[in-house]
């Protein structure tokens, strides 16, 4: 288990201030059963190139920071593990469909300003106050929006999205996977404020259905679910429209 | 130098930073908050927290039974005024929490659940599966977006805090993404950037928990108080080091030695019930567990594996579906990163640092000698965990105290001028340029990772469950000179975009200071009290010489300067501290002993 081997680890390296379009850069890094391409990428910055530039903090897959295209796939670095690269080259890239900082470092503004835009917030339907104490919440209504909770904002399903890819006005599978988050949470009462982005040509009707954004999601969110709930929801808004003005529907 | 005016700048953007950014900002609207983080808010390691926030919650439980456990659980060295407060707040910020949004898990009936948690001696942890840390960040961070005065600064690295004539002015950052320096000029700072983890090689900590607030604070005369008291965490990965929640043994896990035998029973924690008992076996605080691992390891009951030695952490009992429903992300962790069903074999584990005690000294109110300069979470020792935390008051102490520095911190901003732009300005400038010195240096000859490896591995062997004075001794003189070397760094990236060698060599600065904080402070402690135990003639504790807190003060280039301050105590003196079975007779002679006098 302890035995150690050597992987051939292909960068694609971008530095802003030398290159002036992304070059490959090859590393050959020690590793063992248990080593996470995380800390192949550590060892090449602490012993073979110091300016090598990334992001990274957890190591178990819950900060979102080391998302990463491996192979061409969008994975996070951190639980992901050498020895299945192995005997083969691993070829690292930043996440696909967003502007590049440095090497693996990604411009994340984009996403960041969409997260802020869609109210990602209770709203409270009935104004509670502290001494009242909890809101209940059975936990059948908490699964309603449980799953879209998980979400951890790595970013993986925009890279993963051919639709962000081609036009990244596409509101985006993580972001409408947290939309619905509070839109499905039984304390919220901001669902209309939030569908007017759901129903916008930016929201779920900017999906094609291709599905790859739940396939390389690491915590399971399933955001295209999450848009696919609001396709419907989305429909019935406009057909209620005719019924009860101001009305939507309710799930 | 791009100066950004603001009332007040809050550092470190983790669950207390953000909690005391809304504070702040229902405080007073008018004011400009700036929260500053050298990650995006997200990604703090208050993330990482896995198992619950605690608050007295349900009918058989009192106010008093949380106090006495985590005065009882510090080994009384705790600020008992403090905790006082924290115990009587924790609930109420927990139901804001909720309020807010945050996903804790629910009774059939709609309230929130609780569970079981080390030391406590009634189940009162509020949990969101096993990703408590994460729901609570996650729901601070977008909340904190709906106030318009809360202006975030992220992937800004701290430098320095700016002082002018005794009062905090601001700090100096580095914008990451251009390498360019803005100054911060503020009225008032909160530093909330988490603990020193880093410290120790093999520790459950993100990368970013590097200490840098503790360092910021300390080199500008404020001490750093208790720091010999880190954590070890009894349940973590071989190797990584990645934690397995307490709330694993809270749900009914247990620990076996190489004989399958539950060695607990052997360290006064018995009996060994087969369901959780609460403040016996699994479910004993974290010092005493990892100090029973070392003694296993002592007596050759520990199994050798890849990573060193452990013991098993048994789950198959709990079946799939709860582990699945109640240990989601333990069950994906061990699944992915040791190739083990939890539900068929038990998960190696071993002790590894947690969690950094002490802090910078912080009076109850999160203010500090340094006018204008606050602390909160795990940065600050505001005096609620003593010598031992007990799992799950940390959370809820994030909530409580990030209100209260918030709050603090908002007051004096309004009631405060910026001080002269002209010698604030010089300062700040003198700031860039010594950090500017350290990346331009072409003489550099030390490796980061080398000073960093030696470190950790100096600070394991001198700093660990058990210590000594010659260990604690080779360990001081180690960090003297990895300080003398690290003057001599070599940073390759002259860059200034996301040069993060750059920002490893400031954050291993940071390091090197606080390790020998901690070092300095656990040498001078000859006694053993919670997590600092020796084995060289001070096993017992001393109430009579060390009844006191430890101040480090920062010395320049010199060892730190160890000083001593009094602990508050108000009702409850200090006592056995007792487990198990024991830890009820205990309990009991207490109580007869307190009707005794009436």
């Amino acid at each position: 288990m302890a035995e150690e081997k050597t992987i051939e680890i292909e960068v694609l390296r971008y530095r802003p201030t030398e290159d002036s379009e992304p070059v490959a850069e090859t590393f050959e890094v020690p590793f063992t059963y248990d080593t996470s391409v995380l800390q192949g990428i550590q060892y090449i910055k602490d012993y073979l190139d110091g300016s090598l530039a990334f992001r990274w903090s957890c190591r178990m897959a819950i900060c979102g920071s080391c998302g990463m295209m491996l192979n061409g796939e969008p994975r996070l670095a951190c639980n992901s593990f050498l020895r299945n690269y192995y005997p083969g080259k691993l070829t690292i890239e930043a996440l696909k469909h967003f502007p590049i900082e440095k090497d693996l470092v990604i411009d994340a503004s984009d996403f960041i300003n969409k997260l802020e835009s869609i109210t990602p917030y209770i709203d409270a339907s009935e104004p509670r106050s502290l001494d009242e104490g909890e809101y209940l919440q059975t936990p059948r209504q908490k699964a309603r929006y449980d799953q879209f909770s998980a979400c951890i904002n790595c970013m993986l399903c925009y890279a993963a999205c051919p639709q962000y890819g081609l036009d990244t006005g596409f509101t985006g599978p993580g972001i409408l996977a947290l939309l619905h988050r509070y839109n499905a949470d039984s304390r919220d009462g901001a669902r209309d404020k939030r569908m007017e982005i759901v129903n916008a040509e930016e929201g779920v009707w900017g999906c094609t259905l291709v599905g790859y954004c739940s396939e390389v999601c690491p915590k399971e969110v399933d955001p295209a679910k999450a848009v696919n709930l609001n396709k419907v929801n989305s429909t019935m808004d406009y057909f209620l429209r005719f019924v009860s003005p101001k009305k939507g529907a309710s799930q | 130098m791009e100066t950004v005016k603001t009332d007040l700048v809050i550092i470190g953007g983790g669950g207390a930073g953000l909690r005391a950014a809304i504070a702040a900002a229902e405080t007073d609207p008018s004011l400009h908050v700036t929260l500053l983080s050298k990650v995006y808010p997200m990604r703090s390691h208050t993330v990482a927290a896995e198992g619950g926030a605690a608050a007295v919650t349900q009918e058989h439980d009192d106010l008093e039974y949380h106090f006495d456990d985590t005065v009882a659980g510090g080994d009384w060295l705790c600020e008992q005024d403090v905790v006082d407060y924290f115990v009587n707040n924790a609930r109420r910020e927990l139901t804001q929490m909720e309020h807010w949004g945050c996903p804790w898990s629910r009774r059939d009936d709609g309230h929130v659940n609780v569970r079981s948690f080390g030391g406590m001696k009634i189940d009162r942890t509020w949990f969101a599966a096993d990703k408590t840390g994460f729901h609570m960040l996650h729901t601070l961070f977008q909340t904190s977006i709906k106030y318009p005065s809360i202006h975030r600064l992220d992937e800004h690295f701290c430098c320095d805090l700016v002082v002018d004539d005794e009062h905090v002015q601001g700090a100096v950052t580095i914008d990451i993404a251009t390498g360019r320096f803005v100054f911060i000029h503020a009225k008032a700072v909160i530093i909330a950037t988490g603990g020193a983890g880093r410290v120790f090689r093999q520790n459950t900590n993100g990368g970013i928990v590097t200490g840098d607030g503790m360092a910021l604070a300390y080199r500008h005369g404020v001490p750093l108080r208790d720091m010999e008291f880190m954590q070890y965490h009894p349940t973590c990965m071989p190797g990584t080091g990645l934690l397995f929640t307490e709330a694993c043994r809270g749900e009914g896990g247990f620990l076996l030695n190489k004989d399958g035998y539950r060695y607990l029973q052997d360290y006064g924690l018995g009996p060994p019930d087969p369901s959780p008992r609460n403040k016996a076996m699994e479910l004993g605080p974290r010092d005493r567990l990892s100090q029973a691992f070392w003694h296993e390891y002592q007596k050759g009951n520990t199994i050798n594996g890849p990573h060193g030695h452990y013991v098993n952490l048994d789950l198959r009992h709990l079946g799939k579906r709860k582990l699945l429903e109640r240990l989601p992300q333990i069950y994906e962790m061990a699944v992915e990163y040791q190739g083990i069903d939890p539900a068929e074999t038990p998960i190696p584990v071993l002790p590894a640092v947690h969690y950094t005690m002490g802090g910078i000294e912080a009076n109850g109110k999160t203010g500090s000698r340094l006018a204008g300069l606050y602390s909160v979470g795990e940065c600050s020792s505001i005096g609620i965990h003593g010598a031992n935390r007990l799992g799950s008051n940390s959370l809820t102490e994030l909530c409580v105290f990030g209100k209260v520095a918030g709050e603090e911190a908002a007051a004096y901003a309004q009631s405060t001028e910026h001080r002269k732009t002209d010698s604030v300005q010089n300062i700040a400038g003198d700031i860039q340029r010594r950090v500017e010195d350290i990346v331009s240096s072409t003489d550099g000859t030390e490796r980061i990772a080398d000073l960093r490896d030696e470190m950790m591995k100096s600070m394991e062997d001198g700093c660990g469950i058990y210590r000594t004075a010659e260990e604690m001794q080779a360990t001081c003189d180690k960090l003297a000179s990895l300080r003398e070397r690290y003057k001599r760094i070599n940073i390759e990236d002259k860059s200034g975009p996301w040069n993060t060698e750059q920002l490893l060599a400031l954050e291993l600065g940071y390091l090197l200071e606080v390790a020998e904080a901690v070092v300095h402070s656990a040498f001078h402690r000859k006694e053993s009290r919670g997590s600092h135990q020796r084995l060289d003639g001070f096993e017992e504790r001393d109430d009579e010489n060390f009844l006191k807190h430890s101040l480090a003060f920062y010395d320049g280039d010199s060892a730190p300067r160890i000083e001593y301050s009094d602990v508050t105590v108000t009702k409850s003196k200090p006592g056995i501290r007792a487990y198990g079975a024991a830890g009820e007779q205990a309990e009991l002679d207490r109580k007869n002993e307190g009707s005794a006098d009436g």
